[in-house]
């Protein structure tokens, strides 16, 4: 898939109908992430019930990129463990480095669209924002 | 076509429409090919020779140095120090003339839209002595006012740095004007040319500057070498920056004595190489011709700027005057943060820089995250122009926008 097909196909649709950009009442937890160098911001909130994501949102602005990622990633971890989601967030940060195999992909549905960030070097921390916030929440409500 | 395009092995097969000539330019074969022969017949540690091959590198390390005063017009080549790019030219300045002569309750005077290398040596400075830093504003056009200047320049004031031309605005500044209130209260004036000196004829001498910093990367010369002028009796009164080899007099255990200007600000070995290719860089700069710079520079940003205030859902920033860009365009696409926009133009090969462009005040100012930025130089063509209106007339459509 090149660039543009990236984003025709899957950031656009992301990024302008995010199923799960809204605010959030009473999340169990939540952390907001930076990139200062481009000034992409967002924050994760989620509902943890007995080490459970039952449900989940963010909010924030930024470019295509770091927005769609976020919401990709709520797609993927709503209705998982802790330890799942934990699980994924490793194999996308490998997705991104270029070290993943097939099987870990399908892993990912939609968010392995976004493995050509990986000959990106400028974009990698955008579709990262999402899921490095989400790991060190994880591991701070360890 | 350019005639001088096939110089450039970068461009010369129209690959890329390069448009980030204000991050750094392309370089010609001549300054390869400079840059080769030095280490094929000249390569030996300059300074430090008692044979022919060192009194060779020695010789066009200092050929350099002098082509350089030649260029920028400076009174001796004694003026005129090698460093490494802008950045560290004026770290030099902060450290040695700055922790010297700025005492506590001193003031700096910069400009908001100065690039991080010209803030953040003075923020430390002034943090470290207690000084204080004042920031002069612009209009929404990028302008600033002889007043404002003439107001904020007071006797506390010791040093006044600003860019001849700023890197996101592109605006040329009246730097003699600003020399002569900075002179008129006993302050320092401090002039960062990294965006003028490729584009216009510089006179130190003529603007009055105590100290002017530029880098040879932006002017086609290799990545590693820059300039600090200084004028003379500033630079004899001010210690080393950097201390070690080739920078002294005399050593002895506990004390030394340093070499006389401008070797004393030039510790260590230099890169002769890179001098060696500055100075052809020069040499092909002013073959080119200030006046052929300028007349294709302006043709394009003219033709750039009116075109794309023809897209819909663009802004473009700065002044209306394509004269007052040098090259320079910065914009935004309604929606569609820079780093897309810049990855959209970049699957069509057009190299544009986006972000905050090393300028975060300035943005803060302008109230934006981040702008792209389009810039040209002489090796630019009408037809590079027209693949980036095409790519960027197609920017919102694939990311999903209307149109």
């Amino acid at each position: 898939m090149d660039l543009k097909e990236m984003y025709r196909e899957i950031v656009n649709e992301h990024n302008l109908h995010p199923t799960h950009k809204y605010d959030f009442e009473n999340p169990t937890m939540f952390k907001r992430g930076v990139n200062p160098s481009c000034g992409d911001d967002l924050t994760i909130n989620l509902k943890v019930e007995e080490g459970v994501i039952t449900d989940g949102s963010y909010v924030g602005n930024g470019c295509a990129i770091s927005q769609a990622s976020g919401d990709m990633m709520m797609d993927l971890i709503i209705g998982k463990t802790v330890d799942e989601a934990k699980h994924l967030a490793e194999i996308f940060n490998r997705m991104i480095k270029g070290e993943v195999t097939e099987e870990e992909l399908e892993e990912l549905e939609d968010a392995q669209a976004l493995i050509d960030i990986s000959h990106m070097p400028a974009r990698v921390k955008c579709a990262l924002l999402s899921w490095r916030t989400l790991s060190e929440m994880l591991d701070e409500n360890n | 076509m350019n005639a001088f395009r096939k110089d450039f092995p970068v461009l010369s097969e129209n690959k890329y429409a390069y448009l980030d000539s204000a991050a750094t330019a392309q370089r010609p074969v001549q300054v390869l090919k400079a840059v080769e022969d030095f280490y094929r017949t000249a390569n030996a540690n300059p300074l430090r020779g008692l044979y022919e091959l060192s009194i060779k590198a020695t010789d066009a390390y200092e050929d350099a140095r002098a082509r350089v005063a030649r260029f920028i017009d400076a009174s001796s080549s004694e003026e005129v120090i090698f460093t490494k790019n802008t950045t560290e030219s004026l770290n030099l300045v902060a450290y040695s003339y700055g922790r010297a002569f700025v005492k506590e309750g001193d003031e700096i005077l910069i400009a908001v839209s100065e690039h991080h290398s010209n803030i953040i040596p003075w923020q430390t400075l002034a943090k470290e002595k207690n000084a204080k830093l004042v920031y002069l504003y612009p209009n929404e056009k990028g302008e600033y006012s002889l007043d404002e200047v003439k107001a904020k320049c007071n006797s506390r004031t010791r040093i006044f740095a600003m860019a001849q031309v700023s890197n996101v605005l592109g605006i040329p500044k009246p730097i003699k004007e600003y020399a002569k209130i900075a002179h008129s209260v006993g302050a320092v004036m401090v002039v960062d040319g990294a965006q003028s000196t490729p584009h216009m004829k510089v006179s130190v001498r003529d603007m009055d500057a105590d100290f002017f910093a530029f880098s040879g990367h932006k002017l086609m010369a290799p990545m590693g070498i820059g300039v600090l002028y200084g004028k003379k009796e500033l630079l004899e009164a001010m210690p080393p920056f950097l201390t070690g080899g080739e920078m002294i007099e005399y050593v002895t255990e506990q004390s030394a004595t340093f070499a006389e200007v401008p070797h004393k600000f030039e510790a260590g070995t230099v890169n002769a190489a890179g001098a060696v290719g500055l100075a052809a860089a020069i040499d092909y700069l002013e073959n080119v011709g200030f006046d052929f710079i300028e007349k294709t520079e302006e043709k394009l940003t003219a033709y750039l700027l009116d075109e794309l205030k023809k897209v819909p859902h663009i802004t473009v920033y700065g002044s209306d005057s394509y004269k007052e860009h040098v090259g320079i365009v910065t914009f935004n696409v309604d929606d569609c943060h820079p780093h897309d926009v810049a990855s959209i133009l970049d699957a069509d090969k057009v190299c544009i820089r986006a972000g905050h462009h090393c300028a975060q005040p300035l943005m803060q100012f302008m109230k934006v995250n981040a702008t792209n930025r389009a810039s040209l130089y002489f090796y630019n063509t009408e037809e590079d122009v027209d693949r980036f209106l095409t790519s960027i007339k197609n920017v919102r459509k694939e990311l999903g926008y209307g149109s």
